[in-house]
């Protein structure tokens, strides 16, 4: 623009790149809220009605945090292979093979105790979402194929093949020829905390989270993973086994996806059937970059984005607001949480 | 600040005194698996809603695009604790999310679409389309050239296998050497997959277009070619004006506004209803004018027939490989048509 100049800030907004995501958030919602005055809504009670539904109520913000359970476990898979610059777009496939393979055990022996069943389930669940993750890393390191692509491709095959056991050898007899495992044996569910609505899923979520926030921070081979990230070569050079830490890496981040697909085929569904599939895994990438990487960030980021999903149903049935209006909000909040940033690193002066 | 506050207050204000306002009116409560602007399943079902609307002393409000599994206990759930009286859910992945919610609010009632499972206070309800599905089979059986017709369906489950048994029944009632070839979208609303799976047919030489599917898609794909297509839950006759011969539709309307009644009178009570043509909430859409007279004729009398009684699957019955599968003179029970998972002879494709 004529007239103004971009320059990079020399120091870090600190504090006050909180303000810039609040004003950006503002800015959003007030965009929405025009949209909603244009329907002949009430844009003031309706971001009431909004907030009450996602945060607002004991049952919202119960709501809105079990919700957000697997968009944070993806979230931190993908940010751990995002840190070392390593491209997975597959969360959606690892957390598809993770429900399987947790799946597999209660479908072919549900008559197995809790205390042998839960802890194999999440094994399988692991390991299965870890190599479908560990498969695209191998080719990038061993042929030089572009994992981006490897990763998406490997997405389809993962839902066709949750398709395929679902409609074919994991069909329940019971269910009239529609598509799902028959209910998993209570030893399989992962249940609620004593008498709350919270499932121990969100206790796994939050072991899991310091368990690796300890692991990038505190151990040598986080420090790799930041050496790696920054530049490869000096990471070689400094004797890094860098091949084995990418697919070590991208083991971890298909796990993470896969304890999500286990949680939400144990706690939320008890069984197995294709609606387990809700884009989980493309959310947490973009979850993962509103909150930089930062696994503390990404739990705030996931929790607001689920509140906001949740808060939505609320808006639609109160004052019969479309479900598009929803993807809207999600849209322009995005956008301009992510145009924000831009004001964390420049600031713009008059010429 | 001040103001922020008090405009907060203001919001939750209006939110009590609204929830005050319609505190004496039944407040009925429907769930749907997709936008209702898709002249498909569910904008049936919101014609339906709009029909209880109209009543009297009732007010009702929906929830759409709602994901089977965890999305929909919840949106079932908010709907109960903000005391609705009468719940419908619209899609057969709703059933055991509502049966959960169900149990811990005795006193709403709960109505569930397309499922087997019922409880004291949930019930469940579908329609007999296979009947319309056999009647425009009829047409399009009479309007083919080529033999060969086009079904681009959704998910190899009993329900949409048996509507394409009963429209390959009733095309070949009219015409019996035509086959009718099936192709899988996996998918219930996906306008651009659907119109992709409608042209894979078109090009092996199918000349009509039926659907199990949500979109007009294919319609427009039937259109563009210069070839007849048959629509599916509402008159699709405005997407393709030159290609709609009929389409199966769907009337939940007075259904709807009879349960709500029965509710109101306390006279409602938990069953299993399976009604058909004879009810109203199926229906043919009014067949084009490129139909002749005669077969007009022909398959208004057929569905008199059905009407009175008559019923669609009767043997004999060949399925796909010509074994008999349903002996002269039996007829299928409803549990054997709910968990129907083979095709009939005529049809060519598999169900998986």
């Amino acid at each position: 623009m004529p007239g103004m100049r971009i320059i990079k800030r020399q120091e870090p907004l600190g504090w006050r790149s909180c303000l810039v995501l609040l004003v950006a958030i503002g800015f959003s919602l007030a965009l929405g809220g025009g949209l909603l005055l244009v329907r002949g809504v009430d844009p003031v009670a309706a971001m009431g009605t909004l907030f009450v539904g996602a945060f607002g109520s004991r049952y919202g913000i119960e709501d809105s945090a079990l919700k957000a359970i697997p968009i944070f476990l993806c979230s931190l898979g993908v940010a751990l292979a995002f840190r070392l610059r390593v491209w997975n777009i597959g969360a959606e496939g690892q957390y598809a093979l993770g429900a399987i393979g947790a799946s597999w055990l209660p479908v072919a022996m549900p008559d197995l105790p809790a205390y042998l069943l839960l802890p194999s389930m999440i094994t399988m669940a692991v390991v299965a979402g870890g190599m479908w993750g560990a498969i695209p890393a191998f080719f990038r390191q061993k042929m030089r194929t572009n994992e981006i692509i490897v990763t998406l491709m490997m997405n389809y095959i993962a839902i066709s093949l949750l398709d395929y056991m679902v409609y074919g050898p994991w069909k329940d007899p019971a269910s009239y020829g529609f598509p799902m495992t028959a209910t998993f044996p209570p030893a399989a569910v992962v249940g609620k905390i004593g008498t709350t609505a919270y499932s121990w899923g969100l206790v796994h979520a939050f072991v899991l989270a310091v368990l690796i926030w300890v692991f990038t921070t505190y151990t040598r081979l986080g420090y790799e993973i930041k050496v790696g990230g920054a530049n490869v070569r000096a990471a070689r050079y400094a004797g890094i086994p860098y091949d084995r830490l990418v697919i070590g890496v991208m083991f971890l981040s298909g796990a993470l996806a896969g304890w999500a697909g286990f949680l939400e085929a144990s706690s939320t569904l008890n069984r197995l059937q294709p609606s387990i599939m809700a884009n989980y895994g493309y959310t947490a990438i973009v979850v993962a970059w509103l909150a930089r990487l930062n696994p503390f960030y990404i739990a705030v980021a996931s929790f607001l984005l689920a509140g906001l999903r949740v808060g939505v149903e609320s808006l639609q049935l109160d004052m019969q607001v479309p479900a598009a209006f929803g993807l809207i909000i999600e849209g322009l909040v995005l956008l301009s949480v992510l145009a924000g940033g831009f004001f964390t690193t420049y600031r713009v002066t008059r010429r | 600040m001040r103001r922020v506050c008090t405009g907060i207050v203001a919001a939750l204000a209006v939110c009590l005194f609204m929830g005050q306002a319609v505190a004496e009116d039944l407040q009925v409560g429907f769930v749907y698996v997709s936008p209702v602007g898709d002249a498909g399943w569910s904008y049936a079902h919101d014609q339906g809603r709009l029909a209880v609307e109209a009543m009297d002393g009732v007010s009702t409000s929906f929830v759409e695009a709602v994901a089977e599994g965890p999305d929909s206990e919840r949106v079932i759930l908010n709907m109960a604790r903000k005391g609705y009286d009468v719940i419908f859910a619209t899609s057969f992945g709703y059933m055991d999310p509502m049966l959960k919610v169900a149990g811990q609010f005795p006193d709403t009632v709960f109505m569930h679409c397309s499922g087997f499972k019922l409880a004291d206070n949930m019930g469940n309800y579908f329609g007999r389309m296979y009947q319309a599905r056999y009647l425009s089979g009829m047409v399009a059986g009479a309007m083919t050239e080529s033999n060969t017709l086009g079904y681009v369906a959704a998910f190899p489950i009993p329900e949409v296998i048996r509507g394409i048994n009963a429209f390959t029944l009733g095309v070949r009632a009219m015409n019996p050497e035509a086959t009718v070839r099936v192709v899988w979208t996996k998918t219930w609303y996906d306008p651009a997959t659907e119109k992709e799976a409608a042209k894979s047919l078109l090009d092996v030489g199918a000349d009509v277009i039926a659907q199990h599917q949500d979109s007009a898609g294919p319609q427009e794909a039937a259109q563009e070619r210069g070839v007849y297509s048959v629509g599916y839950n509402s008159d699709m006759s405005q997407f393709a004006p030159e290609a709609h011969l009929t389409a199966p539709i769907w009337n939940w309307g007075p259904f709807y506004v009879a349960t709500v009644e029965k509710v109101r009178s306390g006279e409602w009570q938990a069953e299993a209803t399976w009604p058909g043509l004879a009810e109203g909430i199926v229906d043919l859409a009014p067949i084009g004018d490129m139909v002749p007279q005669e077969v007009k004729d022909q398959v208004m009398a057929k569905m008199g027939a059905i009407k009175g009684g008559e019923r669609v699957f009767v043997g004999p019955i060949n399925d796909q490989d010509g074994v008999l599968k349903v002996a002269e003179g039996e007829t299928m029970s409803d549990e054997e048509l709910l968990g129907m998972t083979w095709f009939v002879e005529g049809v060519i494709g598999t169900t998986q």
